[in-house]
């Protein structure tokens, strides 16, 4: 479904739509005020967005490093071009410790790799262990956002949900009864777990450590508790040394959800005496996103959400519209390049404001990225004939004065004289919800002429 | 100095008035200004649409319309950036750089290279700025809410010294209104319910006339107030720096 029609119905619910706004901009309201406290934060945006330039420039060599100093540490690193082989590695190590109920905590990779399912036909459990990401599993959808996956559900319906599945009594949708409740489910599910997954939000060139961020401990409950350890992450995760985590760790609290610091930022760096801890670092067509010119930057994304917080078209159509792993403007412009005919209509649900790319901690100029997408899409997606004509004719007409001038003419002639009824109707879209512009006496330049005619 | 009046097409068509506001503020403001026949467009509805490659000959028709003047000044900044930043697909000749360098919004010209604030108007209404994105966060006309930097805006800066004039807050100052060209066809849902969502914040900031930079947005934004029967009246920046009573 296009986004355009997935925004529609979400739409038809104007009162969720401004719930689903107010909220996000509260979020966005956070950061801007954490961000206001702390001096030079445009400066600290430059110089992540330098770092990551570097990393991308050089990820070769950071990748080798990562590995041999991870190595050293005893941690076993595997490779998977895609997210097929990501998927069997993974599968691999479990297979081997016999593992049979996995806790994971948040992790876009997998999601994009649809581990779950994968797993979940070869007879594993696994339990999604981040809150908003377990009322999602629970109601068999998938995260609408990439730092808050369940936003788009109200307490009311968490409430129903866990009555259904967790055994709950009706609370109309109490949020501390029922994070109270969750937490007792998932305490079981850690206790019980073999092996424990999680992302990486930065991985370390110079230590070979990694650092994974979560608000609510998880990662890390999962992690100790299990006595395996597989993370999973995104080729381009890594940044040179450990002491620039100081710079994407005050970015990424803040821009995420407008804290000051993240409740738990956790380093790893070896296994535990008696543990196993696995890397899988993973491609899945970063390296030919790498090789893009004009979309390269869109591998510096920290994920912090940012972008979605801010979009306006994001906070009213919601994550789903984008029918996307990544929903929201980073979504729009990495999407396309995974599937260009599947995602064609994403780099179109924009305004091209330019909100994104000025809140974005690490400076991804997205929108620019968003028509630059929208070139690439006319030429190489199939149009709809009559979109194709109407503009490729008007690109003639607008190059040529005379015909320009008679067919503005004609337009306002046509808009004085036809009766509203008409101007207004369904077959015109502009005129659903809106009036047309009155028109009235000369334009501009007839107005302009017989100026100069009268002095 | 000789400046080009560069009038967007849909102001030329639609909103005439826009367009004569321009050109006598300018000559109020001591400008030597002509309006060189023959425009049409910048190519801002083809780029945006991902038709630029077939934009070419409308921006190569800009260029010759203006390159014998100084300063290009339109009261329209998103066709303004277009030209600054889009016109990058021609080859960048001399005079295709002079006229990228050489082209302003109008707000922009009156407060950069004029140097002026303060322009003899009086508007005894209370008003509220939309900010339209192309010239906030294109052109830089002020500061944007996503950034850290030290407030400044330029319309601002020429309303607060209009005669009567209130100029409101806004809960969000920055919003875009959904307009976006042909996004507020083809997205038309979230089009209609962004612009219904700023009118709201207009009305609730007890504004009288929103006014702007770009007239699009306007456009957009009193379709929906007319169609809405709501107690609001749109018009351009322009209009209102040329008032007096
Ligand atoms: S693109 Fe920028 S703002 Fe959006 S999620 Fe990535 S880092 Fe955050």
């Amino acid at each position: 479904m296009a986004h355009a029609e997935a925004a529609t119905k979400f739409n038809k619910n104007e009162a969720k739509v401004n719930w689903h706004d107010k909220a996000l901009w509260f979020v966005r309201q956070k950061r801007d005020r954490q961000a206001h406290k702390i001096q030079g934060w445009e400066h600290l945006r430059d110089y992540a967005s330098a770092l990551k330039a570097n990393v991308l420039s050089n990820l070769d060599t950071y990748l080798i490093q990562f590995e041999e100093n991870a190595k050293k540490n005893g941690i076993n690193v595997h490779w998977a071009a895609n997210a097929e082989e990501h998927n069997k590695i993974v599968h691999g190590i479990l297979q081997k410790h016999n593992a049979k109920k996995i806790v994971k905590s948040k992790s876009m990779l997998t999601e994009e790799c649809h581990l779950n399912p994968y797993l979940e036909a070869n007879d594993i459990e696994v339990i999604d262990t981040d809150l908003g990401e377990r009322i999602v599993q629970l109601a068999k959808e998938s995260p609408s956002h990439i730092v808050l996956p369940a936003i788009h559900k109200t307490k009311e319906e968490v409430d129903e949900l866990f009555q259904e599945h967790l055994g709950t009594q009706p609370s109309g949708g109490n949020p501390e009864y029922l994070t109270r409740e969750a937490r007792k489910h998932l305490r079981n599910k850690f206790l019980k777990a073999d092996a424990a997954i999680t992302g990486v939000n930065f991985a370390v060139a110079d230590t070979g450590g990694f650092v994974v961020c979560t608000n609510e401990g998880n990662a890390d409950m999962g992690a100790h508790l299990a006595n395996v350890h597989i993370a999973c992450m995104g080729m381009e995760k890594l940044i040179p040394q450990e002491k620039h985590l100081g710079v994407f760790l005050r970015l990424l609290a803040r821009s995420a959800t407008g804290q000051p610091i993240t409740t738990y930022s956790s380093y790893f760096n070896k296994p535990e005496e008696g543990k196993e801890m696995h890397i899988v670092i993973v491609d899945n067509g970063r390296t030919e996103q790498l090789s893009r010119e004009d979309f390269r930057r869109s591998l510096h994304c920290i994920r912090c959400g940012a972008c979605m917080n801010t979009c306006p078209i994001y906070r009213r159509s919601g994550g789903h519209s984008y029918d996307a792993t990544i929903p929201g403007p980073i979504g729009s412009i990495l999407s396309p390049g995974k599937d260009l005919t599947k995602h064609s209509s994403l780099p179109f649900a924009s305004t091209l404001c330019g909100s994104c790319s000025d809140v974005c901690p690490v400076k991804i100029n997205i929108h620019e990225q968003l028509y630059k997408w929208r070139q690439i899409i006319v030429k190489d997606v199939p149009q709809p004939f009559v979109k194709k004509t109407v503009m490729k004719a008007a690109g003639s007409v607008l190059a040529k004065p005379k015909t320009y001038d008679f067919v503005g003419k004609t337009a306002r002639f046509m808009l004085k004289n036809t009766p509203k009824s008409i101007i207004n109707s369904k077959v015109n879209t502009w005129g659903h919800a809106r009036d047309l512009p009155e028109v009235k006496g000369d334009n501009f330049e007839e107005w302009y002429k017989k100026r100069q005619k009268n002095e | 100095m000789k400046v080009g009046l560069f009038i967007p097409c849909y102001v030329n068509q639609l909103y005439p008035q826009v367009g004569i506001a321009t050109l006598e503020l300018l000559e109020k403001l001591g400008v030597d200004v002509e309006y060189p026949l023959g425009q049409t467009c910048c190519g801002q509805p083809l780029g945006n649409s991902g038709y630029e490659a077939d934009s070419k000959g409308t921006c190569q028709l800009f260029v010759e319309n203006f390159k014998k003047y100084d300063y290009i000044v339109g009261p329209s900044g998103s066709c303004v950036y277009h030209v600054k930043k889009h016109f990058d697909i021609l080859e960048q000749t001399e005079d295709v750089k002079r006229v990228r360098e050489n082209t302003f919004e109008l707000c922009q010209f009156i407060y950069q290279i004029l140097g002026k604030t303060k322009l003899g108007a009086s508007f005894p209404h209370k008003v509220g700025i939309h900010k339209s994105c192309h010239g906030l966060r294109g052109l830089r006309l002020g500061s944007c809410s996503e950034r850290m930097d030290p407030h400044f805006s330029t319309e601002e800066n020429l309303l607060k010294e209009v005669k009567g004039l209130e100029l409101k807050t806004l809960n969000r100052a920055d919003e875009c209104c959904g307009f976006g060209g042909t996004f507020s066809v083809f997205e038309e849902a979230i089009s209609v319910k962004m612009g219904k969502d700023r009118i709201q914040d207009h009305i609730d900031s007890d504004v009288e006339v929103i006014t702007g930079a770009d007239h699009s947005c306007l456009m957009h934004l009193e379709g929906l107030i007319n169609r809405n029967k709501k107690p609001l009246k749109v018009m351009h920046i322009a209009e209102i720096l040329n008032s007096s009573i």
